[in-house]
């Protein structure tokens, strides 16, 4: 067990999570294991007790997701609701306990998958370890970054700053990871071969996660080698597909690819209807703030910006599709492969960044980077153009 | 009254008659309906013979059949297992439990034995026992189609008249309540068939907080490449997992002496898809839609069926797994059992049978002919009077499914605890260990999954008592479902409530499988699991299950499920879950 839980505080805290404190996390099979010793245990404990769970974490997020989760459950009804596809799919919405009580925590605990707790830090659970427990930390602190950064450009907008969310702002952006920048190259093209498409998408999607370009460690990657798409499996780390990879025959004459990345529809469309051999899919953040970003005044769409945007979108020249992940009748596999032609990259609404490449990851990483990169510089640009904030 | 209907039918067939009952809605609340509400009432039963006219053959719908709710078409079919002494269900789809809730009535609870051969037919709250004489011997087909116009139906073939253990049941001529040989305990009564239909409506408290609720469980359903993704099973029905079990070396082969078929990629689904055209059909009220049948309504095989009809028992011949499954169906007999008889019989012999041997051998057990008579005991009757009980891979006496627990460990301690015996949908842990569904697990590990166990065990007895498809928990969760069941019946219900019911409904049955003298010595695996290897190369080593670790994750969940070091409940655990002592 000692094992497990050290692999968790350290993806937890390298994927600037949680800190400078450890986070307590606590795993029950025959009986209830901690990583480390916490007065808090006792109320956790009892959580255990009141639900049929086996993992939990607690912890207080690092910065700045701290100060974004404190205001959002502060300034919160009891539920935090933001718009973003993880959200919308998966968590629903962000429930807040005002207070830190094992029965406060667990009546909440009893109907979703975590709990904000204002001052204390974040509750969430598993029932297949702490690996479930540890993606939906990290969705809500997601969830809550881009929520809070779309709140105040709207507030600004209207002219509606107060004061409390103005200083929470400027803290937070004090405390942004700093642009990313990367001046190397990876594997150069062409990857003729299974060995060499495999260590390509393996050290593209590591480097994927080690610049922060994905919530939690998702995101999905994939290359194509003749007749088969190599893809990263559903729910895989990016930064762990040394046997996460699935071969996908491009004429459907095996179904081993039931376990790809729920995109698959999507990767597939490309590489068959455009000269892309190498895609990447990544969740970074501030893309994902502008794509929600939208000025069209009359819209009878309005509340259905993610299923059927009837507009032509873009920012920073990119543009943004609706778009719902898998298969269904509004998948983003209508949208994204025809609007890859001749661009860097396409924005999915509320959702994440897909980029392209013809011979290797290069392209596709850079753009990556330089479309997230422009997003943000163009997000404090509007902010700038309406009001005086600190610079980022 | 909301979701349910609030009447159960109780029809004793001895002497034709039959009554409602009401049933307190504090009983419905703590076992919701389906496989928890049957499981309540056959526990004060469950100790007399399967075979006894007072033992309950129930069939139970839930709170949302015969509502908007996804993929909520199934029902529960329960009684006392022939083939295994246990607690028998089989959770089955078609329109069957839509029609009961239609005709008005949450179950039939039926007791006596008829003097000859009947028929139950129920409209709407009237019900009407029919002579069948005249059907005796008929196929399953046959007597579905003689019916038509009567609704919905579920019929017995000459298997279970002709006494075969693992008997089962067809629903509308294509979909099987294949397990525990629930066919037999319909014969032991005389029943051939009950037809179902009716006109009335399920009350929904809050139907717009249900097409919200529908709404969440439509969007991560569509975002579920298991379900409904390119190579999903809505493509390609369940078959779709056929490639991926080989392809993680773990397809039963051989009678499980190997766990990787050489020619599995002759037989997969997409070479079924291309070869026979199926259309996409299913249970009433489901989206995903994993059934396939033909043109000419030729059943596509089950996943289970494909596996167990080819690589279990070294066929190739792609147009025998079909005639195999036909005839299995046509005759009322369960495919996984009957094809884990016939690799147990083919090993024990030494014999591979070719696909002529295969398709003989199937109609001599449904018609207890020669080597037939044997082998419609099952894998372990069969073994046990050959005194090669070792070559019976089974659990509990019920034959092992298309999985091999090398393989997935999870798996292996859930055959193992499975209140049915070898079963993988008590707590279905593929679904982690190799579908990576809520997250991966560790397939090779016991870590952890002693609990794990337990709780996937209480979350699908909460889906087969709602009654939803455990499919659609691949991609949605209690969470979800507790939304759901709350806008149905108006109960404001969290997942974790539904955790607790779930938790009672296995208690209940580990007590029924306890007064019935099961103990840890049942909650084991065949020796061939921890002494033999499955398969080596590619870098995936299949090795032995070490027995020491199966063990400890026995004893864990044990823990876990709060019960005795052997295995049986405590009467304190039980009282705290309102389970009265049988």
């Amino acid at each position: 067990m000692n094992q497990i839980f050290r692999t968790y505080e350290n993806k937890l805290i390298k994927s600037g999570l949680v800190g400078p404190e450890p986070p307590l996390l606590g795993c029950l099979d025959a009986h209830l294991e901690w990583n480390r010793t916490d007065r808090k245990r006792v109320a956790l404990e009892d959580i255990f007790k009141q639900l049929n769970i086996n993992a939990l974490i607690f912890s207080q997020p690092a910065e700045p997701y701290r100060s974004i989760i404190d205001y959002l459950a502060e300034t919160s009804n009891g539920t935090i609701t933001p718009n973003d596809c993880e959200t919308r799919t998966f968590l629903h919405d962000l429930p807040v306990s005002f207070q830190f009580s094992s029965n406060s925590v667990a009546s909440i605990l009893k109907a979703r998958k975590s709990v904000i707790i204002p001052g204390h830090g974040i509750i969430t659970h598993g029932t297949v370890g702490l690996e479930q427990a540890y993606v939906t930390f990290s969705s809500v602190c997601f969830a809550g970054f881009v929520k809070f950064f779309c709140d105040f450009l709207l507030h600004a907008k209207k002219g509606h700053v107060d004061t409390k969310r103005r200083q929470v702002f400027d803290q937070v952006i004090r405390n942004l990871d700093p642009p990313v920048s990367f001046n190397d190259s990876l594997m150069k093209g062409p990857l003729n071969s299974k060995k060499r498409v495999c260590e390509a998408i393996q050290e593209a999607g590591r480097l994927t996660v080690e610049h922060r370009l994905v919530d939690s460690h998702f995101g999905n990657i994939s290359f194509r080698h003749g007749r088969t798409l190599y893809i990263s499996q559903t729910g895989s780390s990016l930064d762990k597909l040394k046997d996460a990879l699935d071969p996908c025959p491009l004429d459907g004459s095996s179904c081993v690819p039931i376990t790809a990345s729920s995109e698959l529809p999507t990767h597939l469309e490309i590489v068959q209807h455009t000269d892309n051999k190498a895609i990447l899919h990544g969740h970074p953040k501030f893309s994902v703030i502008l794509s929600m970003d939208c000025d069209i005044k009359e819209c009878m769409c309005r509340r259905e910006c993610h299923l059927a945007c009837p507009h032509e979108r873009f920012v920073c020249g990119i543009p943004i599709v609706s778009g719902e992940v898998g298969s269904g009748p509004h998948s983003l596999c209508n949208t994204v492969p025809e609007a890859t032609r001749g661009n860097p990259g396409v924005i999915v609404y509320g959702h994440g960044l897909f980029t392209t490449g013809k011979t290797d990851f290069n392209q596709p990483f850079k753009n990556l980077i330089q479309i997230e990169n422009n997003c943000r510089t163009e997000y404090f640009n509007r902010i700038r153009s309406l009001e005086n904030v600190e610079s980022c | 009254m909301y979701g349910w209907c609030g009447k159960i039918a109780r029809i004793h067939l001895t002497d034709q008659s039959w009554r409602v009952e009401v049933p307190d809605l504090n009983v419905l609340k703590s076992f919701i309906g389906g496989r928890g509400l049957a499981g309540y009432y056959i526990r004060k039963k469950i100790t007399l013979d399967w075979n006894h006219p007072d033992m309950p053959l129930l069939l139970f719908a839930g709170p949302l059949v015969n509502t908007r709710s996804p993929t909520s078409g199934r029902m529960t079919i329960m009684s006392r297992s022939p083939l295994t002494g246990a607690v028998g269900d089989s959770s089955v789809g078609g329109s069957f439990g839509f029609q009961l809730k239609k005709a008005g009535f949450d179950g039939i609870i039926i007791t006596g034995k008829s003097d000859r051969l009947c028929g139950i037919e129920i409209k709407d709250n009237d019900i009407h026992i029919s002579d069948a004489s005249h059907l005796k011997g008929r196929e399953t087909g046959d007597v579905h189609s003689l019916l038509k116009g009567r609704g919905s139906t579920a019929v017995i073939g000459p298997a279970a008249e002709n006494g075969v253990l693992f008997s089962s049941v067809i629903i509308d001529g294509h979909f099987a309540a294949g397990r525990s040989g629930i066919g037999l305990t319909f014969a032991s009564k005389n029943l051939k068939y009950i037809t179902m239909r009716g006109t009335g409506k399920t009350n929904v408290f809050d139907p717009k907080g249900l097409r919200s609720a529908r709404e969440d469980v439509f969007r991560l359903t569509a975002a579920s490449p298991i379900l409904m993704g390119k190579f999903g099973i809505s493509r390609f029905g369940t078959g779709a997992l056929y490639d991926l079990m080989d392809a993680r070396r773990m397809m039963p082969t051989e009678n499980f002496r190997k766990t990787q078929f050489d020619q599995a990629f002759k037989l997969n689904a997409h070479a079924f898809k291309k070869k026979f055209k199926p259309k996409n059909t299913g249970c009433r009220g489901c989206h995903i839609l994993c059934k396939k049948i033909t043109k000419d309504q030729t059943s596509i095989p089950e996943f289970e069926t494909m596996s167990h009809f080819s690589a279990l028992l070294g066929n190739t011949d792609i147009g025998t797994v079909v005639k195999a499954n036909r005839i299995c169906n046509e005759m009322g007999m369960d495919t996984i059992s009957a094809a884990a008889t016939l690799a147990c019989f083919s090993e024990i012999s030494k014999k591979k049978l070719s696909p002529q041997e295969v398709v003989s051998l199937l109609i001599d057990i449904g018609k207890k002919k020669g080597v037939g008579v044997e082998l419609s005991q099952g894998a372990a009757k069969f073994a046990g009077n050959c005194d090669r009980s070792d070559l019976a891979m089974v659990v509990k006496g019920q034959e092992l499914p298309a999985y091999d627990p090398r393989g997935a460990y999870g798996m292996a301690l859930a055959y193992a605890t499975s209140s049915r015996g070898g079963c993988h949908l008590r707590a279905y842990p593929i679904s982690h260990e190799i579908l990576r569904k809520p997250v991966a697990t560790d397939r090779f590990s016991f870590n952890g999954k002693a609990r794990m166990i337990k709780i996937g065990e209480d979350l699908n007895a909460v889906a087969d008592s709602l009654t939803a498809c455990k499919f659609t928990f691949f991609a949605a969760s209690l969470e979800e479902y507790a939304k759901i069941y709350t806008t149905v019946t108006g109960i404001k219900t969290l997942s974790q409530d539904l955790f607790e019911v779930g938790e009672r409904i296995c208690y209940n049955e580990r007590m029924m499988n306890a007064a019935n003298g099961f103990t840890e010595k049942d909650d084991d695996l065949p020796a061939r699991f921890f002494t033999m290897p499955g398969y080596k190369d590619d870098g995936i080593n299949i090795e032995p299950i070490d027995k020491e670790a199966f063990l400890t994750a026995r004893s864990n969940y044990y823990i876990a499920r709060k019960l005795n070091e052997n295995g049986t409940p405590v009467s304190k655990v039980a009282k705290e879950l309102g389970l009265e002592p049988i």
